[in-house]
């Protein structure tokens, strides 16, 4: 297990991101902040406490599961398990930044675009994400990013919680997953 | 579980069953939004074939598959080649051939799913057949008492009427004890079951010892125009000894909730002061309806290895 981000890295990033967000978003007052179940739900909710803490600015925070917008929801799902999604308001006319732990691939984010669109017509989605780790299969940038970084094919990415506090670590993708934080 | 039907609750582990309440709840979610539609079973076939009449049923078979992006058909007795005669054998066949990914059945025979899920490559769903099961009636009743009441484990339910022609109570009972509930079977002797002991559940001929402490409260519909005359002898009698009135749920748990799977005979099996209080969440399990059977075809038609 190799460490990506410490605790201290991920407080920064996370630091500079809300920061980052509150300024393109003067106010806030349009803004959501949407977590992909599971993952992204603790990197929303950590932007949305430093937002407030560095700007006093309150943003609404919301959850979506795109289980049921993946492209392979007919072929490999043996054992799915579906949460709910909970989005505290009418996505129309808002600015929603779509959060999560990793962006790998995009197909996640292209289902989570999906998902929230399924909740109104946002005025603008943005994309955030902990850590970039290369390997896209879609035309899907992240707008913020805490950091980007070259991860083998054969090797996973996991966020870890301990005590409220978040770190990335690099492990075999044969590892044994964590179960993201919640 | 390995089987790729759904033709009784027997089918289902309590941790299958879980699983399946777990995800309705994802999809009740997306019933109250203002777009009610996941993607997700774009370009699957779902047909449902229904031998006997039953609007509400049928409805929520069938807005659970649009909802899902399924293209969903609908066939009753009436408009279907049983009239001209042919068998259930060669109508299934037929309608197999064009490649369904999802059958949904209903039948006056018991065992009539079952038959079929043996002869076609489409899943199967029983939604209902003859006095034997209806697996997913007992699913949204499972579901509903979960949001009334957290979990089924160790709770009082009492099913009372017409026991021995219900498949709503066959399937109830089983589902409900696989999950931790206790169940109690109250009706007239002449509509309790013949061997109540292989349903493992506690059986009174009066309803007033099922009710007593009971945390759910289940009331099923008499079939007046099949059964008066032969089971019990005037509909107002019935009424008198077995119908739940204010008075009678008082014998419950203060919290208890009040469930019929409808239509409701109102003055016979359910009083007005009753099926209109905030005790009964009659509209609440149709909700639930739309959600489990929504969580039931996507584990059945979402593809490869899905299995329930």
């Amino acid at each position: 297990m190799r460490t990506l981000l410490d605790e201290e890295a991920v407080d920064r990033g996370l630091r500079r991101i809300a920061g980052e967000i509150a300024e393109r978003h003067a106010g806030a007052a349009d803004l959501v902040l949407i977590g992909i179940r599971r993952g992204g739900v603790g990197i929303a909710e950590a932007l949305a406490r430093w937002m407030a803490d560095l700007e006093q600015v309150a943003v609404a925070v919301g959850t979506v599961d795109i289980t049921l917008y993946r492209d392979d929801a007919a072929t490999a799902l043996p054992n799915p398990r579906i949460g709910p999604s909970d989005i505290p308001c009418s996505l129309t006319g808002r600015d929603v930044v779509i959060v999560d732990d990793v962006v790998f691939t995009g197909r996640t984010v292209r289902a989570a675009i999906d998902a929230v669109f399924d909740y109104g017509r946002p005025r603008r989605i943005e994309l955030c994400a902990l850590l970039d780790r290369g390997g896209r299969e879609l035309p899907i940038q992240p707008d913020y990013v805490a950091r980007k970084v070259d991860v083998a094919s054969d090797e996973r990415v996991d966020v870890i919680a301990t005590n409220g506090r978040l770190r990335a670590v690099v492990q075999p993708l044969t590892a044994p997953s964590i179960p993201p934080p919640t | 579980m390995s089987s790729r039907h759904l033709l009784s609750i027997r089918d289902l582990t309590s941790e299958d069953a879980i699983t399946l309440l777990d995800s309705a709840s994802a999809f009740w979610e997306l019933s109250r939004r203002s777009i009610k539609k996941a993607p997700t079973l774009r370009g699957k076939t779902i047909i449902n074939l229904f031998f006997e009449n039953s609007t509400r049923t049928r409805t929520s078979f069938e807005l659970a598959g649009k909802r899902l992006s399924a293209d969903v058909i609908n066939i009753s007795v009436q408009s279907s080649s049983a009239k001209k005669g042919e068998s259930l054998r060669d109508t299934v066949a037929t309608l197999d051939a064009m490649h369904p990914d999802v059958c949904v059945i209903r039948h006056g025979a018991s065992g009539a799913p079952g038959f079929v899920a043996e002869r076609v490559n489409a899943a199967v769903v029983n939604a209902g057949d003859g006095l034997h099961e209806h697996p997913t009636q007992a699913l949204l009743d499972a579901f509903t008492i979960r949001q009334a009441k957290g979990d089924l484990e160790g709770l009082k339910i009492a099913i009372c009427g017409d026991v021995a022609h219900s498949r709503v109570a066959r399937s109830g009972t089983l589902l409900f004890q696989k999950l931790g509930a206790s169940v109690r079977l109250a009706g007239p002797r002449t509509m309790l079951p013949p061997q109540p002991e292989s349903l493992g559940a506690e059986v009174f001929d009066r309803i007033e010892p099922a009710l007593e402490g009971a945390d759910v409260v289940m009331m099923l519909r008499i079939q007046q125009e099949r059964l008066a005359g032969t089971y019990f002898a005037t509909l107002r009698e019935y009424a008198r000894e077995f119908g739940l009135n204010s008075t009678r749920l008082e014998l419950a748990k203060r919290d208890a909730i009040v469930m019929h799977p409808g239509p409701l005979n109102r003055g016979i099996e359910i009083n007005d002061d009753v099926a209109d209080s905030d005790r009964a969440v009659i509209l609440n399990q149709v909700e639930a309806g739309v959600a489990v059977r929504m969580a039931v075809l996507y584990r059945l038609a979402g593809g490869g290895e899905a299995r329930l």
